[in-house]
C-alpha cells in the first residue's frame, strides 16, 4: 500500500513542482527512468514469487539505475552514447518483457 | 510452500507478523500471486513498503519530469553532440542563404525604386514641357498678369495692318500668349485680313471693334512696348481710334486653338 502511495506520491509531485532536468542530469534520466522500472518490474515479479526482499529491491534498484547511467556516460565519453543508449535499452526492455510476462503468468494464470 | 520458506528466511520479522494476520483468519498461505498481491496492499506498513514506496516516488518523479522536459523541447532532448552540431551547421547555412536572398531581394528593390524615381522624374519633366509648348502653342488656357488692350475704331480705319503691329509689338515686349476679344488665340500661324464689310477676320474667325487684345507678359514692359513713340498706339490714335492700355495682375485666355499636326515639316535630324 505505502508502495503504491509513494508511486502516486512520486507522480503528483513531478507534476506540481514540474522541475527542469539540469543539463548534466538530461542524458541520464531517461536511461535511469527504464532501470528504475527494470527493477520495480522484477520486485513485482519477486512478490508475486514469494520471495520479495526489500534489500534485495534497494540494493538492485539503485544498481540498476546507476549502471545504466554509468554506460551511458561511459558511451558518451567514447563517441557512441547513442548506440550505447539504444543497447541498454533493448536489454532492460527485453528483461521488463519477461518480468511482466511472468507476472502475467501469476496474475491471470496465462 | 518453497516461496514461503524462500520468504521467511529472506523477509523481515515485522513482515511475517503482518502475514500472520490472514493466516491466523483463513489458515491459509496466500497461494496464488493475485491473493498476494491482494494481502501486500492490504498489509500494514512495514520497512520494506516503505523502502519500495520512497524508491517507487523517487522513480514516479523522475519519470514524470522526464515526461515533461519531452514534451517541453522534444526535438532536441537526447540529441548528440554531433547530431546537434550537424543541426547548428544546416541552420547557420540556410540563414546565410537567406541573408544572401535578402540582400539581393533589398538591391533589386533598390534598383526598382530608382527606375520608378526616374521614371517619374523624366515624366513630370515631359507633362512640364508640354505644359509649356501647350502654352506656346495655343493648344492650351493660359492665365498669368498681363495687359488688356481696347483699342476703338471710331474711324473705321484701324484694321489688320494695326493689329497686326499690335502683335508685334506685344510679341517684341516678350507676351507669352495673346488674345483677341476672347475669340481668337493669337499664335504662330495666326493670319489677319481685313474683311470688306468692316471688322478683320482672324483665323477664319471675325472680330469686330471694340478689339481687346490681351496679352500675358511682364506688365510695364508690355505697356511700354505699345507706347513707344509712332508705335501701335500713336498709329491708332492718327486713325482717330483710341487705345485703352491697362496692366492686369491676373488674366485668363480661354480660347484655343486645335493642335493641327504639320504635314509638310518633320523634324531635321539634329547632329
Amino acid at each position: 500500500m505505502i508502495a503504491v502511495l509513494g508511486l502516486v506520491l512520486g507522480v503528483l509531485l513531478g507534476l506540481v513542482l514540474q522541475p527542469d532536468v539540469p543539463i548534466g542530469l538530461q542524458p541520464y534520466l531517461p536511461i535511469a527512468v527504464v532501470a528504475a522500472l527494470d527493477a520495480v518490474f522484477g520486485a513485482l515479479r519477486a512478490f508475486l514469487d514469494g520471495i520479495f526482499d526489500d534489500k534485495v529491491f534497494v540494493v538492485s534498484f539503485v544498481s540498476n539505475v546507476l549502471i545504466a547511467a554509468l554506460i551511458v556516460y561511459l558511451g558518451d565519453q567514447l563517441g557512441v552514447g547513442g548506440q550505447l543508449t539504444t543497447g541498454v535499452i533493448v536489454v532492460l526492455g527485453i528483461r521488463i518483457f519477461s518480468n511482466v510476462a511472468a507476472i502475467r503468468r501469476h496474475l491471470f494464470h496465462a | 510452500m518453497s516461496a514461503q520458506d524462500e520468504r521467511d528466511s529472506a523477509g523481515e520479522g515485522p513482515e511475517r507478523e503482518l502475514h500472520s494476520g490472514p493466516d491466523s483468519e483463513g489458515h491459509t498461505e496466500p497461494e496464488s500471486g493475485a491473493e498476494r498481491l491482494a494481502a501486500g496492499l492490504r498489509q500494514r506498513p512495514s520497512r520494506g513498503q516503505l523502502a519500495a514506496g520512497v524508491l517507487l516516488a523517487a522513480l514516479g518523479f523522475a519519470a514524470v519530469v522526464q515526461v515533461q522536459s519531452n514534451t517541453q523541447d522534444a526535438t532536441y532532448v537526447g540529441a548528440r553532440q554531433d547530431e546537434l552540431i550537424a543541426l547548428i551547421n544546416s541552420l547557420s547555412l540556410a540563414s546565410d542563404r537567406s541573408e544572401n536572398e535578402i540582400a539581393q531581394l533589398q538591391e533589386t528593390r533598390r534598383s526598382l525604386l530608382d527606375d520608378t524615381e526616374s521614371r517619374q522624374t523624366a515624366l513630370e519633366r515631359s507633362e512640364q514641357l508640354a505644359d509649356e509648348r501647350g502654352i506656346l502653342a495655343g493648344t492650351l488656357a493660359a492665365a498669368g498678369p498681363g495687359v488688356r488692350v481696347t483699342v476703338t475704331d471710331a474711324g473705321g480705319a484701324v484694321g489688320a495692318n494695326n493689329l497686326v503691329n499690335g502683335i508685334q509689338e506685344l510679341r517684341d515686349a516678350g507676351a507669352e500668349a495673346i488674345e483677341i476679344n476672347g475669340q481668337v488665340r493669337v499664335v504662330a500661324q495666326t493670319a489677319i485680313r481685313d474683311l470688306d464689310e468692316g471688322g478683320v477676320q482672324i483665323d477664319g474667325t471675325r472680330v469686330e471693334a471694340p478689339y481687346v487684345i490681351e496679352a500675358i507678359g511682364s506688365p510695364p514692359t508690355l505697356s511700354g512696348g505699345l507706347q513707344i513713340a509712332r508705335g501701335f498706339r500713336d498709329e491708332v490714335l492718327r486713325l482717330e481710334g483710341t487705345v485703352r492700355i491697362e496692366e492686369v495682375d491676373s488674366l485668363e485666355l480661354t480660347a484655343v486653338v486645335d493642335p493641327v499636326p504639320p504635314e509638310y515639316a518633320e523634324p531635321a535630324p539634329t547632329e
